[in-house]
């Protein structure tokens, strides 16, 4: 009974908060305030959900994001993972490459999206490299430290067990490695997923989350839009929560590298 | 990420690195393999700079980009330390607002963009809007987990030594949770630096270093796009380097609560 009560008021205090939000934005909206167009009553947002999902839109608007976000995301992973392990076990490849990479994280990837319109043409070529390119730094840098921050007793033993240096690097570097480069993944993901939007926007994709707000927009269909936000929020809530605390909890969690 | 260690030798080879990087560039450029108009040689790019420089617009486009974000910053902060503090100390706080944050934290604040335009127009309203989105969550985030982090030792400490509430705040609270907000003010301003670039590409103010990059393609100036690129890049690397290590080492590091990393 107790433990019933307890799941119950979890479930009532985390609803709440967006209740409250739900009945203040509906207030507004009903107030007059604004005309309904530029803030439209939850019910109109709901409404245009039930229409966007029955046409089918909002499905392969989101397919589209997605086939894009896991593109640009394979590329920076291959490109980031592999540099990252070259930078961290080659002394030479690390000299050459870190100045690099150090000038070209703070640029911010959005940044190069007109240049990449212009040497690649509208559409999702120059999407899908932008995505790679942006999150492809929080990789590197991460496998890189991860392959160095390996500990020393570690590689000390195996080689006193007679390890070879190929067996070392792939038996202990790498798996020694594997949180970093977890956390550099996830945070490329973040990264990728966060501009990806507003990549979409810029390069005037055929179907996308991102170019299906950017085309509402032209029509004041602020309820299109809202949908869109709303539908971009649960997927990135979705992506952490499942996609990454999944690949962890199977794989470092389960050697005992890291807690939950 | 830690430049290495300065020897000799890596030094040459970063060098080296960079220069082949520029070398492959400039090769890049003058093959024709694209026309110049589309990959500008380097020569072009530091004229564009120069140019841009000396009229003047450079300076002026990169303090209204730097004024927004510093102004989101300071709203983020506004908005981030009161709310994470009463959340860490509170339950009911706590309750009330994670469900909140952790919903709205995931949703790009350059997705809200066109939205904003819609409500505020494509005027400064927009751009600090979409900075503070940008800039509030990782700040709350931070304090939240840095107030928590604050060894309660010290509260009890403080408390037994007859401090109020207020000066619990102002003299234990506050520096102990700092690590962890100077951590989200660095946070912030990476995420708030991609927003700004990214709301003005979008919004198209009347100036900024975004609005820079928009006009030059609409001209077809690709070494005006590099320039504006190279002057994003290094006062994003002056930030994160110069100002937030300054203050990290001045505070924290001082007070010999986080090592002083060089």
């Amino acid at each position: 009974m107790d433990r019933v009560k307890g799941f119950l008021a979890q479930v009532g205090w985390t609803l709440l908060p967006f209740l409250v939000l739900a009945i203040i934005w509906e207030t507004v909206a009903r107030s007059g305030m604004y005309p309904p167009k530029l803030f439209p009553s939850l019910v109109t947002v709901f409404e245009a959900l039930v229409r966007l999902v029955a046409s089918g839109t909002l499905w392969t608007n989101t397919q589209g994001t997605l086939v894009r976000l896991v593109l640009g995301f394979a590329l920076a992973g291959v490109i980031g993972v592999l540099l990252g392990i070259a930078m961290g076990r080659y002394r030479f490849v690390e000299d050459v490459f870190l100045p690099i990479v150090s000038i070209g994280y703070p640029i911010p990837g959005l940044a190069y999206a007109p240049l990449f319109v212009l040497w690649f043409g509208l559409g999702d070529l120059p999407a899908v490299l932008l995505v790679g390119l942006a999150s492809s730094f929080s990789v590197t840098i991460n496998t890189w430290k991860g392959v160095k921050a390996v500990r020393e007793v570690w590689i000390r033993s195996a080689q006193v067990m007679g390890a070879s240096d190929r067996q070392i690097f792939l038996q202990v570097s790498l798996p020694g490695a594997l949180p970093y480069i977890f956390t550099g993944l996830r945070l490329g993901l973040a990264q990728a997923w966060r501009i990806l939007v507003a990549v979409e926007m810029l390069t005037a994709v055929a179907t996308g989350l991102g170019w299906m707000i950017f085309g509402a927009q032209e029509f004041l269909n602020t309820d299109v839009m809202l949908v869109g936000v709303a539908t971009i929020g649960a997927i990135g809530l979705l992506l952490e929560k499942q996609v990454f605390a999944r690949l962890e909890a199977y794989t470092v969690v389960r050697w005992g590298m890291m807690r939950a | 990420m830690k430049i290495p260690s300065a020897s000799w030798t890596s030094f040459r080879r970063g060098a080296f690195g960079v220069l082949v990087a520029l070398g492959a560039w400039e090769a890049f450029a003058r093959s024709g393999l694209f026309s110049q108009a589309l990959s500008p040689p380097i020569e072009a790019i530091a004229v564009s700079l120069y140019q841009l420089s000396a009229d003047g617009s450079m300076v002026r486009n990169a303090g209204a980009t730097l004024g927004r974000v510093l102004l989101g910053l300071l709203l983020a902060c506004l908005i981030g330390i009161p709310l994470g503090t009463l959340m860490a100390r509170y339950r009911v706080w706590e309750r009330f607002w994670v469900p909140l944050v952790s919903v709205f934290m995931p949703i790009p604040s350059l997705a809200w963009v066109p939205l904003f335009i819609l409500w505020f127009g494509i005027g400064d309203i927009t751009m600090i809007v979409v900075v503070t989105y940008a800039a509030t969550f990782p700040m709350i985030y931070n304090v939240w987990a840095g107030v928590r982090s604050v060894n309660p030792i010290w509260l009890r400490a403080a408390t037994v030594m007859g401090a109020s509430e207020q000066t619990l705040f102002w003299k234990v609270v506050l520096p102990g949770a700092l690590p962890y907000i100077i951590t989200g003010v660095r946070l912030s301003f990476g995420r708030a630096w991609i927003a700004v670039i990214g709301g003005e590409l979008l919004a198209s103010p009347t100036w900024g270093l975004g609005r820079i990059i928009f006009d030059a393609k609409e001209f077809l100036n690709s070494s005006v796009m590099l320039a504006a690129l190279l002057v994003i890049g290094v006062l994003g690397l002056v930030f994160e380097r110069v100002v937030f290590q300054a203050i990290e080492s001045r505070t924290v590091a001082r007070w010999g609560m986080v090592a002083d990393w060089k």
